[in-house]
């Protein structure tokens, strides 16, 4: 049993690689339909990135695998959060305000903050929690209208929680941060102007305690039973409502710290730069990476790759940004099919294997028969 | 991920026998149930003082949101019935929007109904392909749906839209419009007893008179597609067995049935639905296609679906709901705030009535919700157009929260089939 097998370590990994080719062929197809030049989109994405665009893919990617861990929060428990837009943005209002009062000083400020955040993400997405285990609601539905209804809360109480000093301007914001409590980043890139999100390593530690608690704790490995089978996890004693609010808590929780990075590190208050979307990319980015805390990694930075590399799709190629979309909706057709049909070939495998030890067994009792 | 529910069971087990209980809803429902809603609405006009909550321009307003709501939600039905879940009507609207505009300024408004229609179908064709051939979870080829589709379109209209006279990167040039029709002699007849405001009788005109006033060509489509749909779904052997597809795809398939074959097919129409949706949010509601027009429609047309029991009845009234309450955020705050006496009257009955079953969590929480509302109510005199914005989808989820334990999908919603593997 405990032989390694290459075939099985191997599979998992084909999967991104042939989505990844399939994008490639199918977006270049798209390109020669609509008369769109072909070689030059490639060259203008594959080109390799200047240092300033190197920091932004980096800190897109931050953001996207704070996002992605917490959608895969929810799948690791049949849970499908599609409300991290709308936790995030409630999030980040939040944590805005309390930090522009400046009431604590300094760092201390950005980490109550960010405790702030993750308690009204978590209380946003407890919303379509408490709807499921108590009437039922699927919280596909119900995060979905919770994103619309995030938006116009948010955008009531801005216009209530508004910095005076903005009054009169175009821009609408809450009150900035002080500046003892702003990330200056990390110059970690050479030769570029901008740097590196601070909050980074907010990140890092998200994705170890993302898996130290599912794979090292009790806790996590009812989380994995209960969303593997619900009915072995009730038999083996666990509670299947207090397990789903949890998880949907958690994974609200972890969804608020989206916009953290962006808070602290870019924006420093809460208004109109606020950046939407998020959580359906964190969406593609958890199902890319398998919603394995590594994979996921990797996922992010591909696709904040892509991100990064298309905005001179339009200067240099005068070809429409938005193809990217296309290009990532293709990868993340292409893998879950890969994904789906790879677990079928696995599943065939191991039954094959089951059938030919049966068999020897069978064939080894049978001749200890004959010489008995 | 393997089996997305949609509905997880009822929290409540059923009454202790769980007898074969066929409450079939009797045909005098529907025009008394209509005349009672037209009542309390004119009721509500009168101790509120909003005069615009059963205007017909309200109600033609109204009809207007409810038709791609209505349309999408349609389109759910399809897939659903045949047990394919389909949170992709998103996307296929998005395609379908581009598709109307696209060939509505190029080939005239019919054709543009067309152009939706097929774009839908691509959309459906992907869906149909990732979930029915390979297996792939619902849900997430639905999302994978949407965020291509987005992609595609704004791509798409970006590169054939920029060069055109009016049009440009994010936006087509103005669409021709399709004919409206009024019914003659009524329409008139309506408008003036609605100008006397007699009560309830001036309601009554002014409901009447906005669903046969200035009607699209388009709604009318649509209401014969709502007609036909539950034709061929539960009156011929194909509905029958497309249903029998989303019940039990196993016993279907011993019976001869083709699951795979009617599974695509139903999604695929499933799309064009959508699709059509879509176009009439290019061709109708706005003469123009725009980045962004569907505004998460697809998602509540589906939450009209889920409202409507999966029935197309239930369906429609969904959909209705959904445009009114549209409608009314978009004639402003006064008739939102109008709507929240409604809603703390309705929680206070149905909290009252759990009380009297005993469910004391439910009543209390009905109760409190309710004297929020009436709170709301009094103390303010409009509702922020912002919070405003935000009723369709709080009804949406209202609406789940007390009736999603009442609501039964078909058996096999979302489950995965595969050819040969039921033992």
């Amino acid at each position: 049993m405990s032989r390694l097998e290459p075939r099985k370590i191997l599979l998992p990994l084909v999967a991104p690689v042939v989505a990844v080719i399939v994008a490639f062929i199918v977006t270049s197809l798209v390109l020669l339909a609509v008369g769109d030049p072909v070689l030059e989109v490639w060259q203008v994405i594959f080109q390799p990135p200047l240092p300033r665009q190197t920091v932004n893919i980096i800190n897109a990617a931050t953001v996207f695998y704070l996002s992605a861990v917490a959608v895969a929060i929810g799948f690791k428990m049949n849970l499908f959060n599609i409300g991290v837009d709308g936790q995030y943005r409630v999030a980040s209002f939040a944590a805005a305000v309390f930090a522009g009062q400046a009431w604590l000083p300094g760092v201390l400020n950005i980490l109550v903050a960010i405790l702030v955040a993750m308690v009204f993400g978590g209380l946003w997405a407890g919303i379509a929690g408490w709807l499921k285990v108590k009437r039922g609601v699927s919280e596909v539905i119900s995060t979905i209208m919770l994103n619309a209804i995030a938006t116009a809360v948010v955008a009531w109480l801005l216009s209530k929680a508004r910095d005076p000093a903005s009054e009169g301007t175009n821009v609408v914001r809450t009150r900035e941060l002080p500046e003892s409590s702003r990330l200056e980043g990390l110059a970690i890139v050479p030769g570029a102007t901008n740097t590196v999100y601070t909050l980074i390593f907010l990140a890092a530690l998200v994705g170890v305690t993302y898996w130290f608690v599912l794979n090292k704790t009790r806790f996590g490995f009812d989380l994995r039973a209960t969303g593997k089978s619900e009915t072995a996890a009730v038999a083996s004693g666990v509670d299947v409502k207090k397990m789903t609010l949890t998880a949907m808590i958690l994974s609200g929780a972890a969804a608020g710290l989206v916009g953290m990075p962006l808070l602290f590190g870019q924006d420093f208050s809460y208004g109109t730069t606020f950046q939407a979307g998020l959580g359906f990319a964190g969406i593609a980015i958890a199902l890319l990476g398998r919603n394995h805390p590594v994979g996921i990694a990797f996922a992010a930075l591909l696709w904040a790759f892509l991100d990064g590399q298309s905005n001179a799709l339009q200067i240099q190629a005068n070809v429409s940004k938005e193809l990217v979309f296309i290009i990532q909706g293709v990868i993340l057709f292409a893998v879950v099919i890969a994904y789906e049909l790879v677990r079928r070939a696995e599943a065939r495998m191991e039954q094959n294997r089951v059938a030919r030890q049966l068999e020897e067994r069978h064939a080894a009792t049978a001749e200890q028969g004959v010489s008995a | 991920m393997s089996t997305p529910t949609l509905q997880t069971p009822p929290v409540e087990p059923a009454e202790a026998p769980p007898a074969p209980r066929r409450r079939r809803i009797p045909l005098w429902f529907w025009p008394a149930g209509f005349l009672a809603a037209v009542f309390v609405l004119a009721v509500l006009r009168v101790v509120t003082g909003a005069d615009d909550i059963a205007s017909s321009g309200v109600i033609g307003a109204a009809i207007a949101l409810a038709v791609p709501i209505g349309l999408a939600g349609l389109g759910g039905l399809w897939s659903e019935r045949a047990g394919v879940v389909n949170i992709g009507l998103e996307g296929m609207m998005i395609l379908g929007t581009w598709g109307a505009g696209f060939f509505g300024y190029y080939m005239g408004p019919w054709a543009g109904i067309v152009g939706g229609m097929l774009c839908g179908i691509v959309g459906g064709l992907i869906h149909a392909t990732a979930t029915v051939i390979f297996g792939v979870d619902h849900i997430v080829s639905g999302v994978a749906l949407n965020i291509t589709a987005l992609g595609i379109a704004k791509y798409l209209a970006a590169r054939f839209f920029s060069d055109l006279p009016g049009g440009g990167p994010t936006q087509s040039p103005p669409l021709p419009s399709l004919p409206r029709f009024s019914v003659p002699g009524l329409s008139e007849q309506m408008a003036r007893l609605e100008a006397r405001e007699i009560f309830f009788l001036s309601d009554l005109a002014g409901v009447i008179g906005g669903f046969t006033t200035n009607i699209s060509a388009f709604t009318i489509i649509a209401v014969l597609l709502f007609i036909g749909t539950f034709f061929v779904l539960w009156r011929t052997a194909f509905g029958l067995r497309l249903r029998s597809c989303g019940e039990s795809p196993v016993a279907a398939e011993t019976l001869g049935v083709n699951v795979i074959r009617y599974k695509f097919i139903a999604v695929c129409t499933s799309g064009a639905l959508a699709g059509m949706g879509g176009a009439f949010l290019a061709l109708v509601a706005a003469n123009i296609y725009r980045d962004g027009q569907t505004g998460g429609r697809g998602y509540i047309g589906l939450a009209a679906m889920i409202f409507g029991n999966w029935r197309p009845g239930g369906l429609a009234a969904g959909s209705l709901l959904f445009g009114y309450t549209d409608a009314a955020r978009l004639r402003g705050g006064g008739t939102v705030h109008a709507l929240l006496l409604l809603v703390a009257v309705i929680l206070l009955v149905v909290g009252a009535w759990q009380l009297k079953r005993n469910n004391r969590v439910q009543g209390i929480t009905s109760l409190v919700v309710a004297t929020g509302a009436a709170l709301w109510y009094f103390s303010t005199d409009s509702v922020p157009g912002e919070l405003a914005a935000a009723t369709p989808y709080v009804t949406t989820l209202l609406v789940l929260a007390f009736a999603s334990q009442r609501l039964r999908m078909p058996a096999a919603d979302g489950q995965i089939y595969r050819k040969g593997e039921g033992h």
